[in-house]
C-alpha cells in the first residue's frame, strides 16, 4: 500500500512518479493475488492520463486492472457497434469519460423553452441510448461521468438560473442524468461536476491542455477524478472500510478528559472549538446511520471515557459504539482485539487518532490499516470524507440496520457466557431460517455479500448483480439463500449457496455466510437443504470445492465436517470434494426451517 | 539558481518521469533519445517542469522546444 496514493496525496507528485509507484506495487509480496477486473475505458477525450493514474489506485487497493481503451473519443462508436475488440475483451465494468468538452450543442439566446427543452431531451437521449445498447451487450457496470461546469458564463450569474445560460443547461441534464441512475442499478455516476468543484474550476481550467493534447482540465486535476472512479470500483466490489475506530482526547472533544474533566473538555455549541467538535460528532453520527461501524480506542481510565461520552454535550454516547477500549494497552493492541471482537480483518477498519505517534504505532504494526494523517480538528471530516472508505455504490436494507445488528449480536455473546453446554445455548436462542432460491428482491444483498465475504468463502468467486440474476434465472442452476432470526433479532440474509447441475451432479461454484452467524449451526442446515433440494432435482453427486486463499482457512476442512469425501487436490492446495447424496446424513438440531 | 543548477534539477525530473536512475540528459536530448517520450508523456514532462520549477510554459513555448537545452534556457530565463 502506497501512502502517497491516499487522501491528501500531492497530484504533481504522482505525475511525476507514476511510472515508479506502478513498479513497486506491482511487485508488492501478494500481487499475484490481487483480483484482476477488466475494465473498458470509452473516451470523449484524451484518456491515457485517466487510465495511466486509475492503475495505480486500483493497486493501492489490492485490484489489478486490465484496460480496453477506446480510439480518441470514440464512445458513441464503441458503445452502439461495439468493436470486435470490445466484444472479445468481455469488460467487468464499463467506464464512459466525458466531459462538458462533448456537448456540441447549446442554446442560444434567441431559442424558446420549447426548443431548450428540446435540445436537452435530445442531449439526455444520446447518452440513455449509450446505457441500454451497452447493457443489452455486456450486461455489466457502467461508469458515468457528469458534466463539468464551463470556463466561461456568457450570462455571467445568469448563467445558472436563465433558461439559455450554459450552466442552466449542464444542470438540468445533470438532473436528468440522476433521476435516470437512481432507477437503473447497474448505473454509478461519477460526480465529474463536484470534483471540478472540490479542485476549483479556474485551475480545472487549463485551456492548453486542452487544445493541445484534448485533456478538459487541468493535468493537476486528473488523479482526483482517476481517485474518484478507482473508489467507485472498489466500492463495487466490496472492498469499502466497514468502520472507524475512534481516539477520544483531541479527536472526539477538544482537551484531555482525564486531565481536564467533564466540564473542562470542548465539546457542544456554547464555543468555536466545541462546536467544531460537535460537527464532526454529528458527522460520524451519520455515517453510523448508514451501517458504518465506530469503536473507541482510547488512552484513558474506561470511566473517564464513558463520563466524557455520556455526559458530555457530545451527540455520540456510549452505546453508539461497537467496542470501546479505554484502557493503557497499546493501541495496535486494542484494534486487533477490537477487529476480532467484531469478526472483521484489521484492514476493514480505519484508524482515526490526532496523534502522530499512535499512527506511527499502527503503520509499523499493521501496515494495511489506514491511519490517515487527520491534522487539526477543522480538517478531521475531510480527512475522513474525501479518502472514500465508504463510498457508497449500493446502499442495502442490511446497511441501514448493521449497527443494530451487531448491538444484537454483542447480546447474543453476553448472553452465551450464561450456558455451560453449547448445544443447550444454541437452542435456546430459538433460532429460525428461512432457505429458498433467489428471489429478486434480495439479488442487490446476494451480490453485495458475494463481494465483500472473504473468510466464509469456499471459491472467492465475485458476481454483479447481473450475474445474480442471470443465474437466478437459469434452469441449470441450485440457488439458495438463507435467512436466521433468533430470539435477539434478525440477522438478515446470511448464507448464499450456488450450485451449477452437469450432467446430474451439482457443483457448488458459491458457498458462503456471514461471520457473525459462524457456529450457529447455519452451515449445516443449508448444507442439509442443498441436499434435500438435490434429490428432489435427481442429482447423483454434490462436488465441492475449496480454493485456499489468505483469509478463507477457516472453511478449508467444512466439506470434510460435512461428509464429503476428498475427491482431489493440487499443489496449491485446491482441493475438490465429493458427497454421494444417498449417504448424507441431516447435520441441523438446533435451527427451525420455516417450510 | 544557475543554469548548471536547472540542469541538475531537470535531469531529475527526467529520471523520475522516466523512472530511470541512470539517465543523464543533454543540452541535445531530443525525445527520438528516450524510450517511452512519446507526445502523451510529453504533456506529463512539461506538467512536472512547470510544477518543480513553478513557471509557466505556454502553448508556443511547448511546440517550439526542439531539445532540452531549449527547455533548460526557457526555464532559466523565467525563474522568479
Amino acid at each position: 500500500m502506497l501512502k502517497e496514493l491516499e487522501y491528501p496525496f500531492d497530484p504533481a507528485l504522482i505525475i511525476r512518479k507514476a511510472r515508479s509507484f506502478k513498479r513497486i506495487l506491482e511487485s508488492s509480496g501478494n500481487a499475484a493475488s490481487y483480483k484482476q477486473k477488466k475494465i473498458a475505458v470509452l473516451g470523449g477525450f484524451t484518456t491515457d492520463n485517466v487510465i495511466r493514474f486509475l492503475e495505480l489506485f486500483l493497486l493501492n487497493q489490492q485490484i489489478k486492472p486490465v484496460f480496453f481503451e477506446s480510439g480518441y473519443n470514440q464512445y458513441i462508436q464503441e458503445s452502439l457497434f461495439p468493436s470486435e475488440e470490445l466484444l472479445n475483451f468481455k469488460p467487468d465494468v464499463i467506464y464512459i469519460c466525458t466531459s462538458f468538452r462533448n456537448i456540441k450543442i447549446f442554446p442560444s439566446v434567441k431559442d424558446d423553452k420549447n426548443k431548450i427543452d428540446l435540445l436537452l431531451e435530445n442531449e439526455f437521449n444520446k447518452y440513455v441510448e449509450l446505457w441500454v445498447n451497452l447493457k443489452d451487450k455486456f450486461s455489466c457496470p457502467i461508469i458515468q461521468n457528469n458534466f463539468d461546469p464551463p470556463p466561461y458564463r456568457l450570462l455571467g450569474n445568469k448563467d445558472s438560473s436563465d433558461i439559455h445560460g450554459r450552466l442552466y443547461f449542464i444542470n438540468k441534464l445533470n438532473d436528468k442524468i440522476s433521476e435516470y441512475a437512481q432507477t437503473h442499478d447497474n448505473l454509478f455516476i461519477c460526480d465529474l461536476n463536484y470534483i471540478a468543484s472540490d479542485f476549483g474550476l479556474s485551475k480545472w481550467n487549463d485551456l492548453r491542455v486542452w487544445y493541445l493534447y484534448k485533456y478538459p482540465c487541468a493535468i493537476d486535476a486528473i488523479p482526483y477524478i482517476s481517485f474518484n472512479i478507482s473508489n467507485i470500483i472498489k466500492s463495487i466490489y466490496g472492498k469499502n472500510k466497514k468502520g472507524l475506530v475512534l481516539d477520544l482526547d483531541n479527536t472526539l472533544w477538544g482537551g484531555v478528559i482525564g486531565d481536564d474533566g467533564l466540564n473542562g473538555i470542548q465539546i457542544g455549541p456554547e464555543d468555536a472549538e466545541g462546536q467544531a467538535y460537535l460537527e464532526f460528532q454529528n458527522f460520524l453520527k451519520s455515517y453510523q446511520e448508514l451501517g458504518i461501524l465506530l469503536a473507541i480506542n482510547s488512552k484513558n481510565n474506561h470511566d473517564n471515557a464513558i463520563v466524557g461520552l455520556d455526559k458530555s454535550s457530545g451527540v455520540l454516547k456510549s452505546r453508539d459504539f461497537l467496542a470501546i477500549k479505554a484502557n493503557w494497552n497499546n493501541k495496535d493492541q486494542n484494534f486487533i482485539e477490537i477487529a476480532k471482537d467484531l469478526n472483521l480483518l484489521p484492514e476493514s477498519l480505519v484508524f482515526i487518532d490526532d496523534n502522530p505517534v499512535e499512527r506511527q504505532i499502527i503503520n509499523s504494526s499493521l501496515p494495511e490499516v489506514c491511519a490517515p494523517d487527520i491534522g487539526d480538528v477543522a480538517n478531521y471530516i475531510k480527512s475522513i470524507d474525501r479518502n472514500g472508505y465508504f463510498e457508497a455504490t449500493v446502499i442495502s436494507s442490511d446497511d441501514l440496520i448493521r449497527n443494530q445488528m451487531y448491538q444484537e449480536n454483542a447480546q447474543r455473546a453476553q448472553y452465551q457466557s450464561n450456558f455451560k453446554n453449547y448445544k443447550e445455548f444454541l437452542i435456546s436462542l430459538d433460532m429460525h431460517a428461512q432457505i429458498i432460491p433467489f428471489e429478486s428482491i434480495y439479488y442487490e444483498r446476494i451480490a453485495q455479500l458475494s463481494n465483500k465475504s472473504n473468510q466464509f468463502n469456499l471459491t472467492t468467486k465475485r458476481y454483479s448483480v447481473e450475474d445474480i440474476k442471470s443465474i437466478a434465472l437459469d434452469d441449470q442452476s441450485i440457488t439458495l439463500l438463507g435467512k436466521l432470526v433468533d430470539k435477539f433479532g434478525d440477522n438478515g440474509v446470511v448464507s448464499i449457496i450456488i450450485g451449477q447441475v452437469l450432467h446430474n451432479d451439482c457443483h457448488i461454484r458459491l458457498w458462503i455466510m456471514s461471520c457473525r452467524v459462524l457456529k450457529r449451526d447455519m452451515e449445516y442446515a443449508m448444507s442439509d437443504m442443498l441436499v434435500e433440494v438435490c434429490k428432489k432435482n435427481n442429482i447423483k453427486y454434490i462436488y465441492g470445492y475449496y480454493y485456499p486463499t489468505e483469509k478463507n482457512s477457516i472453511v478449508k476442512d467444512l466439506y470434510k465436517d460435512l461428509g464429503y469425501e476428498l475427491h482431489s487436490k493440487d499443489d496449491q492446495g485446491n482441493t475438490i470434494w465429493r458427497l454421494d447424496l444417498s449417504s448424507y446424513k441431516n447435520l441441523n438440531s438446533t435451527i427451525d426451517i420455516e417450510a | 539558481m544557475n543554469r548548471k543548477e536547472v540542469f541538475e534539477k531537470m535531469n531529475d525530473i527526467f529520471k523520475e518521469v522516466f523512472d530511470d536512475d541512470s539517465l543523464i540528459i543533454s543540452d541535445t536530448t531530443t525525445s527520438a533519445d528516450i524510450a517511452g517520450w512519446d507526445s502523451l508523456q510529453n504533456i506529463n514532462l512539461m506538467i512536472s517542469i512547470e510544477n518543480v520549477f513553478n513557471v509557466r510554459i505556454g502553448m508556443k513555448e511547448v511546440l517550439a522546444f526542439k531539445n532540452v537545452g531549449e527547455m533548460i534556457d526557457f526555464i532559466h530565463q523565467n525563474l522568479k
